[in-house]
């Protein structure tokens, strides 16, 4: 579930350079997905069942939004993503520290940590459904599972690659070790374990969305299957952009309170 | 332990001298305590232990159809990479070569790029039916982006005066981008392979899981629902050994490509 944000290689200078023009681009290039998508759904034949009308997504959409009847889900998905997120970042920041406080621990196990974040733990729903059954607690474990490995490999990299001047440095004037870890390894380690959290976040929320989606009862990833089931499409595509504009706003949150962190 | 024996010293000292001893005991641990655990403690239609798990592999793969399965899944999986790294190197060499459209769709990309997929894996199911079709798709939506950022970002710093040099020596477009630019995109191309592996690793597995009719998902949905969970470690095992080795080859490749930077 790991998916490493990209990072933006563009430098500022060059974007500034012809912007108006790329910004017609980018306008031309969404009225010409709209207006593509409302032909097709309207003139050139394209079965509704697949493709339903933008217009009538749209009502839907506002129909959503109105009645509120969306609530009830998005309190499922947000606090099973709180509690994940909590689980994982109170567990993999602590853990992470811990195994930090030694070179030979952290050799020991951050090759072992790194090798199973290249396993799609996802693949392991079943079995928290088996053990969890198909209610919040089932996404809440596999969210929490997910999360903690991005949270604690960064949390180790942080801590452990802390310059160990500063740190003999801090000792020979004589800093006691909480003042040592406030003012030295804390500060350093700071943001890069701000990294790990924004990642854990994003795979959290992704990976919550995603159970719900292959076996729930509720929750916004289970209220877009039923549609599906039920065929109700141009509701379906309501709460898929709703639910996307949600993952959206939160992931941008998430990453301006990171960048927040660090100036600081 | 106030006083140790001179033999616990012996096994402490080279537990600390060799970090991948002392990882040894920890997975060893890890399975004795998991071992206990669905042994005595665990209710054994949740949890087998792994000593059962490894005993019922057999049988995991003596269910007809297991190994057509996973041979299904490995093939989706196969496709659907190939697919993503053409797509995305193509996608990405198109907007990273031209300034207007780099500024105009790179944007773009990242917007997608950083959206939850897994909102639309119901579509993919009506669009593409429940075969193959739609797993080796939504493997290929996982697995283009990373492509095309990288690509882009590895085109991005290649500099115009190679570009021009190239030119005015009368290099062909073919001979420009197999000389030039190529070499120079290598590293964050490689790069770009792992993410697109772990990438399409996840697409593809989410797709089996959420339906399948012959592929592993079909499989895991009936170990689940007979309470079986010997055969569904067993399977979940297979799969997550083969990931471990899809992303280790891709990695091993990656080192090997990007080696001529470092020398």
């Amino acid at each position: 579930m790991a998916r490493p944000t990209a990072e933006r290689p563009i430098s500022r200078k060059q974007g500034r350079v012809g912007r108006p023009l790329s910004r017609l681009v980018q306008a031309g290039f969404l009225v010409a997905v709209v207006l593509i998508w409302y032909l097709a759904a309207t003139r050139w034949g394209v079965n509704r069942l697949l493709l339903p009308n933008p217009v009538a997504v749209y009502d839907n959409l506002l129909d959503i939004l109105r009645s509120g009847e969306f609530i009830g889900d998005l309190e499922t998905t947000l606090g099973e993503l709180a509690a994940a997120f909590a689980i994982s970042a109170i567990g993999g920041v602590t853990l992470g520290y811990l195994i930090s406080r030694s070179r030979y621990w952290i050799e020991v196990f951050e090759p072992l940590l790194a090798a199973i974040y290249s396993i799609p733990i996802i693949l392991f729903l079943p079995l928290f459904v088996l053990f969890f059954g198909l209610g919040p607690a089932s996404k809440i474990a596999l969210g929490a599972t997910i999360s903690f490995f991005p949270i604690i490999i960064n949390t180790i990299a942080g801590f452990g690659h802390v310059d160990r001047l500063f740190v003999r440095a801090a000792r020979s004037m004589g800093a006691s070790d909480y003042r040592l870890f406030r003012h030295v390894l804390l500060p350093a380690a700071f943001p890069v374990i701000l990294t790990g959290l924004r990642m854990g976040f994003t795979t959290a929320l992704l990976s919550i969305i995603g159970s719900e989606t292959l076996a729930s009862l509720a929750g916004l990833g289970h209220r877009i299957v039923h549609l599906s089931e039920a065929m109700e499409m141009a509701r379906m595509f309501a709460y898929i952009v709703f639910v996307i504009a949600i993952a959206v706003t939160l992931n941008a949150v998430v990453s301006r309170l990171e960048a927040r962190g660090k100036r600081d | 332990m106030a006083i140790a024996s001179p033999k616990q010293l012996s096994v402490l000292h080279s537990l600390a001298r060799r970090p991948w001893l002392a990882r040894l005991v920890v997975i060893a641990a890890l399975f004795a305590f998991w071992e206990i655990a669905a042994r005595w403690f665990v209710d054994p239609l949740l949890l087998s232990p792994p000593s059962q798990v490894v005993a019922s592999l057999d049988k995991v793969f003596g269910t007809s159809g297991v190994p057509a399965a996973l041979q299904l899944t490995l093939f989706e999986l196969a496709v659907a990479f190939v697919l993503a790294v053409v797509i995305g190197l193509v996608l990405g060499l198109a907007i990273g070569l031209q300034p207007l459209v780099r500024r105009s769709f790179f944007p773009i990309v990242l917007l997608l790029y950083g959206m939850p997929q897994v909102t639309i894996l119901p579509l993919f199911i009506l669009f593409f039916g429940i075969g193959a079709a739609s797993k080796i798709a939504f493997g290929v939506t996982h697995g283009v982006f990373p492509v095309i950022v990288t690509v882009v970002a590895g085109v991005q710093n290649l500099k115009p005066i190679l570009l021009t040099g190239a030119r005015s020596m009368g290099a062909s477009h073919w001979q420009i981008f197999r000389h030039v630019i190529f070499p120079h995109m290598v590293p964050s191309f490689f790069a770009g392979m792992r993410l697109a592996m772990s990438g399409v690793l996840l697409g593809v597995l989410l797709a089996e899981l959420y339906v399948s009719i012959a592929g592993i998902g079909y499989f895991t949905t009936l170990f689940t629902q007979n309470f079986d969970p010997a055969k569904l470690l067993g399977l979940i095992g297979v799969l997550a050994a083969m990931a471990i080795v899809l992303n280790a080859v891709v990695r091993r490749a990656e080192n090997h490509f990007a080696r001529w930077r470092a020398e």
